[in-house]
């Protein structure tokens, strides 16, 4: 029999499941954090908030790499571009603003910018080439492994990595201390910890007494996940469940993950708008100087910081957003200055962030209460 | 360049002509300024500002109803059609919308890039031919233009047309209670070109739905004379679009399931590739139709006994809440539906 994934009566059953689980906490609000963006597509796409009971809450937390890719990384390409070195980054990438101004801004005052699906396509377009070329890589820990396993098969000469990629356990730890979030789980994203293995979230349960439940990204995986997690919390109990085991298993690639600590190293670093996160960014090794853009160019990323931002970048709250204390709804910029087409934020770009998601399902996603014709 | 709310003032841009918000805001700030009208009931003339598929002006009992459409699509030919379909069938199916299901004469107004190819001209030409034959039309007047090479892309085809009516069905008629039906899978249009235009070789059934709905829509119309409260064809911005117009033109709110949307596998499957919605999905050869709740099940019949209409299907109903929205039940909850803004894919129709 076939994996049915999109079953609707399977949907209602977990959708009652929550329901109690949910009535059993007996507390007025229940907030759970996701920190994943393809798990707030998929909520946004099939309209889970409007199924979850009222007291429940499932906030977007910082799971989207390109929204928590700090400006002063995005000046450093920027930088870097107008220096005359070649630049690829994902698509996105290129359309978040800077101090002054984006990738995009500088490709249209003439630098080279090519926008790749990976970093091995990447490494092709330098290989046909001898000009200097750096690949701003951005994303959390399951992009990075790509980007190391890429350096340890060898990469060109003229070939070296500008690292903005970033760890999502430690910022985990972030956002459960912020006075305002009230985050009482976490549900995991299933792609990452199939590389990471569920394991890695035991020492984060460990610390701040809270559950977390690994979750795929079908309406069905969702929904299960949720159950299990208010389960957990109604019980106080604070554990790491895997509820995606179809991909996920407790040690997760070690392979991958061996490659990935050969080449980086966590080292603390700003995630936009949301904190300093101790041991939250990736950095090339010592030993991987040699392709690290870093150590390599001269940045003068200062150089950029002459112009101010906007007045429409300082109402943006991005931040707040991302840090799960406000949503897109209490922003003023929201879906009026702030749209696709002409973005504010990092999270108005990405087809991860909250605001273009919420954007692109009608803008309002919580319609719990709304009268059904009969 | 002054940005406002995201577009650029000073310019017309691509998503000008997308078929959403802001081609709405283009035309009312531009046209509906010079040609504004008098509401209809007073003047017996449905101008522009109405905003509707066509203008009427009333004669004795009946509404003369008059439309014009210029297309323009790359590639000229396409899965299941060609620009010469598309140009009758966009023309008729906007005077059948508004309830013109008897057409008097249609115009043609062919606008060719030198060096265009003889022979694709006389296809285009014998596809108006078997299209208005389909509809029971013909072309009765016409004008040519050459222009330079790069001075037009290929071929651009005006079409105009009247036809007449007896009661005049608009865009802005759906009462809460009124059902909502769908005259067959949705998206064919905007997808077949979609994966014609990037070269995707997918399966054989990806084709353009384009078609005059004269006969079609007539038959509906007979079944419920009185039923029918609004109509719409649901081109660019597709049935999402579609909804949102007649959502707020009428003032009601609109409730789809998703379950109930007749999409082709070969949509879904392209559609979830290239992650376009089908219901953002051009059509050219269906009708959105807002039908009184005791007469939807004798429309759907009508609808259904047409080979056009044989996937029909009432896909939701209206609603007195949140008017102005359009609500997808999606099996597994409830969400609004997005107007569409901008454009999936330029150049469409």
């Amino acid at each position: 029999m076939p994996l049915e994934f999109r079953d609707p009566a399977r949907a209602a059953a977990l959708r009652d499941a929550l329901a109690r689980a949910t009535a059993r906490v007996g507390r007025e609000r229940v907030s759970l954090m996701h920190v994943c963006g393809s798990h707030e597509q998929a909520i946004a796409k099939f309209g889970l908030r409007a199924a979850f009971p009222p007291a429940l809450d499932v906030i977007m937390g910082p799971g989207c790499p390109v929204c928590v890719t700090d400006q002063p990384e995005i000046d450093e390409a920027v930088a870097l571009a107008a220096q005359g070195v070649r630049i690829a980054t994902y698509g996105d990438m290129v359309r978040v603003p800077g101090t002054a101004g984006s990738l995009a801004d500088a490709q249209a005052r003439g630098a080279r910018i090519d926008v790749v699906y990976s970093v091995a396509q990447a490494v092709e377009i330098a290989r046909a080439t001898t000009e200097p070329f750096v690949f701003f890589a951005t994303g959390f820990e399951t992009t990075a492994v790509a980007t190391a396993a890429v350096l340890i098969g060898g990469v060109p000469p003229n070939f070296s990595v500008l690292s903005a990629h970033k760890y999502i356990p430690p910022v985990m730890e972030i956002v459960a201390e912020m006075p305002g979030t009230r985050v009482e789980g976490f549900l995991a994203a299933g792609h990452a910890a199939t590389i990471t293995g569920s394991a890695t979230f035991e020492p984060f349960v460990e610390r701040h007494a809270l559950p977390v439940v690994v979750a795929g990204f079908e309406p069905l995986d969702i929904l299960a996940a949720l159950v299990k997690l208010v389960e957990l919390v109604g019980r106080g109990e604070a554990a790491v469940v895997n509820m995606f085991p179809r991909c996920v298993t407790r040690e997760g690639n070690v392979n991958a993950q061996r490659q990935l600590w050969t080449v980086f190293e966590p080292i603390g670093g700003r995630w936009r708008g949301i904190a300093h996160v101790p041991n939250g960014n990736l950095r090339l090794r010592d030993a991987w100087a040699a392709v690290d853009a870093r150590r390599r160019f001269t940045i003068d990323a200062a150089s950029l910081w002459r112009q101010a931002p906007s007045s429409l970048v300082r109402q943006c709250i991005c931040g707040h957003i991302m840090a799960g204390i406000a949503s897109p709804a209490d922003c003023a910029l929201f879906g009026a200055a702030c749209v696709p087409d002409s973005p504010v934020g990092a999270c108005m770009v990405s087809s991860e962030g909250t605001c273009r998601i919420w954007h692109e399902y009608g803008g309002v996603p919580d319609l719990r209460g709304a009268a059904c014709p009969s | 360049m002054s940005v406002v709310g995201g577009v650029d003032v000073d310019r017309v841009l691509l998503k000008h002509g997308a078929g959403g918000r802001a081609m709405r805001r283009l035309i009312s700030e531009t046209f509906l300024a010079a040609f504004a009208t008098d509401p209809p009931e007073r003047a017996g003339l449905l101008g522009v500002s109405a905003m509707d598929d066509g203008g009427a002006v009333r004669l004795g009992d009946r509404w003369l109803v008059m439309t014009t459409d210029s297309h323009v699509i790359q590639p000229a030919f396409f899965p299941g059609g060609d620009i010469g379909r598309l140009a009758i069938a966009g023309t008729v199916n906007d005077l059948a919308m508004m309830g013109a299901t008897e057409i008097l004469g249609l115009t043609c107004g062919v606008v060719i890039e030198e060096g265009f190819p003889r022979a694709d001209l006389e296809r285009i030409a014998a596809s108006m031919r078997a299209a208005c034959a389909e509809a029971s039309a013909t072309v009765i007047a016409g004008d040519t233009k050459v222009m330079g090479v790069r001075e037009v892309d290929g071929i651009v085809i005006n079409t105009s047309g009247v036809g007449l009516t007896r009661r005049l069905i608009r865009d802005c008629g759906l009462r809460a209670g009124d059902r909502i039906i769908v005259t067959g899978t949705i998206g064919d249009h905007g997808m077949a070109v979609m994966a014609s235009r990037h070269g995707l070789q997918l399966d054989s059934d990806l084709r353009s739905d384009v078609a005059p709905l004269a006969a079609l829509i007539r038959g509906a119309i007979e079944a419920s004379p009185d039923g029918i409260t609004a109509m719409k064809d649901p081109t660019r911005g597709g049935v999402a679009g579609a909804l949102h117009e007649m959502a707020s033109k009428s003032g009601v709110g609109i409730e789809i399931v998703d379950a109930a949307l007749p999409v082709r596998p070969a949509v879904r499957g392209v559609s979830e590739l290239v992650g376009v919605d089908p219901l953002f999905a051009a059509n050219e050869g269906k009708a959105v139709i807002g039908v009184r709740r005791e007469s939807a099940d004798a429309v759907l019949r009508a609808l259904r006994a047409h080979p056009l209409g044989r996937d029909a299907a009432i896909v939701g109903a209206c609603v007195a809440d949140h008017s102005g929205t359009v609500i997808l039940d999606t099996g597994f909850g409830r969400r609004l539906v997005a107007e569409p803004d901008g454009d999936l894919l330029p150049r469409i129709c």
